[in-house]
């Protein structure tokens, strides 16, 4: 192959210097001020006196354990529902109508699902006026902890709604690589179960392709914020949410404790990894000695039921929540049994909107910013990928997962001390380049196999036909991965509109976002303006995601070799 | 019981067996495949003999329409699962699960009422010694060549002691050579062990190696 793309050259360096510059950086950033060292704010030695502090903070090892569980349950339950499920219906037009409906939610942020969540189930939340007063007897809200419970049981359900789709569409991605339609006939002919010929023969092949993504969401879970801001205890709150406290305390001293606590994150996490692995182990080992054994498990249908319960009632719970966000938005009066407002009104969008227009702006400008140099860095790795035929291995896909796996909290700490000190803090590059970090990774992701699925005959046609490589590139492939290019696009837009972190940090507070407004509304508990900005949060991702299933099939009408 | 009766129900019966896409009638069969006797289907591909397949196994897609009854020595197939029909299939690749040592595969098929894990693994090293194969148990399937995985996926299906065998196409990916050889050895093993065997194909030399009698299906 002669020449190829120039600029290509320069991609793949430039894409791990994205992903792994601000890691690097923003993790010495984080340990330096927890040593002790942050000169700004008299810290010229090195000391282990801040972890001391930070050991002898109230409650401290009931935070670290809390976030610890709460990785480790979130993702045993979303993936055990999946795996289940898929185990169950897979090939059943029940499975094609659950991956319809469950797609979608994908593109809802963490936040605005965690807020539904919270106005469905709390004690003056959907459900409750549902049932009230003609089955509970209230007209009045009971006086129960059911959201912020101090055993985080509805931090997790949230994010346990959030995670199933994440986990069911990257195992959707996984299976087409293995002989599931045969693997399964072959295992039911030998006599096992639905969910025994999963488990025994398709599950090892398969788990080996999701690891890292179930990785992510362990350590998603064990080091999550917003949602914890939302859903989770209060007495005492998981450790991430009292970092972002220290953090944010007027005490400047406090930024040490912080830092030392970042640290711990990161230990945090590690240790709900291992817990993780220790998980793959003891369900690795027991289904050896039921294989070793032949059991054949037959009678799975209560498991079966079970996860299709889980499954549909993670969509319904979602998609409720939605619903009943928009509906507060739009709300008058609204006392507690009723089921419905007694009258609507804008009156909450016309007061919420000209505040919002500032937030609006800065959220579609780095969403769509970050989203345009992830496309442009990922087209061109891939496009080097191909030239070269290097860069599928394991390791390079292990770069792209680790900004998805070190605990964003335990290096955006330091990467707002480091924009500080380079004085570039809340500035709008800045922004742009703490979500590209995480918006890169997703679009890589979401492209990776199309492009690598594409009939790569049809560009030796175009060689054959003296197209030059960047001519091939725009004349024949781009257009041919128009769809792709847009889902990818969609995904990455959604992925940092959903950032709260990243935004809070180095926004400082004067860059917000629509997800960083909504999240600060949680305290206040003001249901229409939080109805305001929460749906407002879900309708970009559902307006990116429509532009690129809607845009393809208007742009080619009269292509029917490109319609799905 | 009678004797006549006894044999009267032996082996695989296809009881007005009516299987339809829509309006379209895909497969309608009527026969009787005794122990050991191999009924060859043969048709072009997308004529739907590989739905027959799917019927007899208990896998067919619900937009098919099917109606008619199966029964093995009397025993009425129709309505029960895939699990609990014991109907063993051979592929067109031998599939061998790529996570599973050679004896594993086998050992897998093992029916669980042998129970012990040394006396599965005696029974599996047993069966690959019979196809050629000992000392094959601890390797890795993929080191295998494609005529060994093919002794191996037979051998397995075998183990799972099955009432019947359904063949989709099995030789069609082997060399020509290996062909003949793995059919010989296929037909061979499933007369031994008294299995009524329905074999799907377009090849008219399988039909011909099989022996039984051939039901043709039209092309769509």
């Amino acid at each position: 192959m002669t020449g190829g793309v120039r600029l290509a050259r320069l991609a793949p360096p430039l894409t791990l210097a994205i992903l792994l510059g601000p890691l690097a950086f923003g993790l010495a950033g984080t340990a330096l001020p927890a040593l002790g060292y942050l000169p700004e704010l008299g810290g010229a030695g090195f000391t282990l006196q801040h972890f001391s502090d930070l050991a002898a903070v109230p409650g401290i090892f009931r935070s670290a354990m809390l976030s610890i569980v709460i990785g480790l349950v979130t993702t045993l339950v979303a993936l055990g529902a999946v795996a289940a499920f898929v185990a169950s219906d897979l090939g059943s037009p029940a499975f094609t109508r659950m991956r319809r409906m469950i797609s979608p939610l994908l593109s809802v942020p963490h936040a605005a699902a965690a807020f539904g969540l919270a106005f469905l189930i709390a004690p003056s939340g959907m459900i409750m006026r549902l049932f009230s007063p003609w089955a509970t007897g209230l007209d009045q809200p009971p006086d129960l902890l059911i959201v912020n419970d101090p055993l985080a049981l509805s931090m997790m359900a949230g994010l346990i709604v959030k995670e199933i789709p994440f986990l069911f569409l990257v195992t959707l991605a996984a299976l087409p690589q293995t002989r599931h339609a045969e693997t399964m006939r072959l295992g039911r002919s030998l006599g096992y179960g639905r969910i025994a010929s999963f488990t025994l023969l398709l599950w090892p092949p398969l788990y080996r392709q999701v690891r890292l993504a179930v990785f992510a969401v362990v350590a998603y879970a064990s080091s999550v914020v917003d949602v914890a801001l939302i859903l989770g205890p209060h007495l005492p709150p998981t450790l991430p949410v009292r970092l972002i406290d220290w953090m944010n305390d007027p005490e400047l001293e406090s930024r040490f404790l912080a830092s030392a606590g970042a640290v711990a994150q990161l230990g945090v996490t590690l240790l709900a990894l291992l817990g993780w692995v220790g998980f793959e182990k003891t369900g690795a080992f027991l289904v050896r000695i039921s294989r070793d054994a032949g059991r054949r498990w037959r009678h799975d249908a209560a498991l079966r039921i079970g996860a299709r319960t889980v499954m549909v009632a993670s969509a319904a719970i979602v998609f409720g929540g939605i619903a009943v966000l928009a509906l507060w938005s739009v709300s008058g009066l609204w006392q507690f049994p009723d089921a419905l407002p007694s009258g609507f009104s804008l009156r909450s969008w016309m007061q919420a909107l000209p505040r919002m227009s500032g937030p609006l702006a800065t959220t579609l400008a780095v969403a769509g910013l970050s989203t345009l140099i992830a496309l442009v860095l990922t087209i061109l790795c891939l496009e080097r990928e191909y030239e070269t035929g290097r860069g599928r291995g394991g390791g390079a896909l292990l770069l792209i997962y680790l900004p998805l796996i070190v605990p964003q909290i335990s290096f955006m700490f330091g990467l707002q001390v480091l924009s500080i000190w380079l004085g570039v803090d809340a500035s709008f590059p800045a922004l742009v380049l703490a979500h590209l970090v995480f918006v890169l990774p997703y679009v890589f992701l979401s492209l990776s196999d199309p492009w690598r699925a594409h009939d790569r005959r049809h560009d030796l046609i175009a060689a054959g036909l003296g197209m030059s490589r960047s001519r091939t590139l725009i004349a024949i492939r781009l257009p041919m991965l128009t769809r792709a290019i847009l889902t990818a696009a969609a995904v990455g837009f959604s992925v940092s509109v959903g950032q709260y972190l990243p935004t809070v940090l180095i926004g400082a507070g004067r860059l917000t976002t629509v997800t960083t407004e909504a999240v600060a509304l949680a305290a206040g508990g003001n249901r229409r303006v939080i109805g305001v900005y929460a749906f407002m949060q879900t309708l970009l991702p559902f307006l990116a995601f429509s532009i690129a299933t809607g845009l393809p099939g208007l742009v080619f009408r009269n292509r029917r070799g490109l319609r799905v | 019981m009678r004797m006549d009766s006894v044999i009267e129900t032996q082996g695989l019966v296809l009881d007005d067996v009516r299987i339809r896409l829509g309006e379209r009638l895909l497969v309608g069969l009527d026969a009787r495949v005794r122990r050991g006797e191999t009924l060859t289907v043969m048709g072009p591909s997308g004529s739907g003999k590989s739905t027959l397949l799917a019927y007899l196994g208990g896998f067919l897609d619900p937009v098919f329409c099917a109606s008619g009854k199966v029964f093995v020595d009397g025993l009425d197939l129709t309505a029960l699962e895939a699990e609990k029909r014991h109907a063993g299939i051979l592929f067109q690749d031998p599939l061998l699960f790529p996570h599973l040592s050679v004896a594993d595969n086998i050992a897998i098929a093992i029916p669980e009422d042998v129970r012990g894990r040394s006396q599965r693994r005696a029974l599996a090293d047993a069966a690959l010694a019979d196809a050629d194969l000992a000392g094959f148990g601890d390797r890795d399937p993929d080191t295998l060549s494609g005529g060994q995985k093919a002794r191996v996926a037979l051998q397995r299906v075998l183990m799972s002691r099955p009432r019947l065998l359904l063949l989709d196409e099995p030789f069609s990916k082997l060399d020509a050579n290996l062909r003949e050889q793995t059919r010989q050895m296929v037909f061979d093993r499933a007369r031994r062990a008294g299995l009524p065997v329905v074999l799907v194909t377009h090849d008219a030399e399988d039909a011909r190696a099989a022996g039984g009698p051939v039901h043709k299906v039209d092309p769509a």
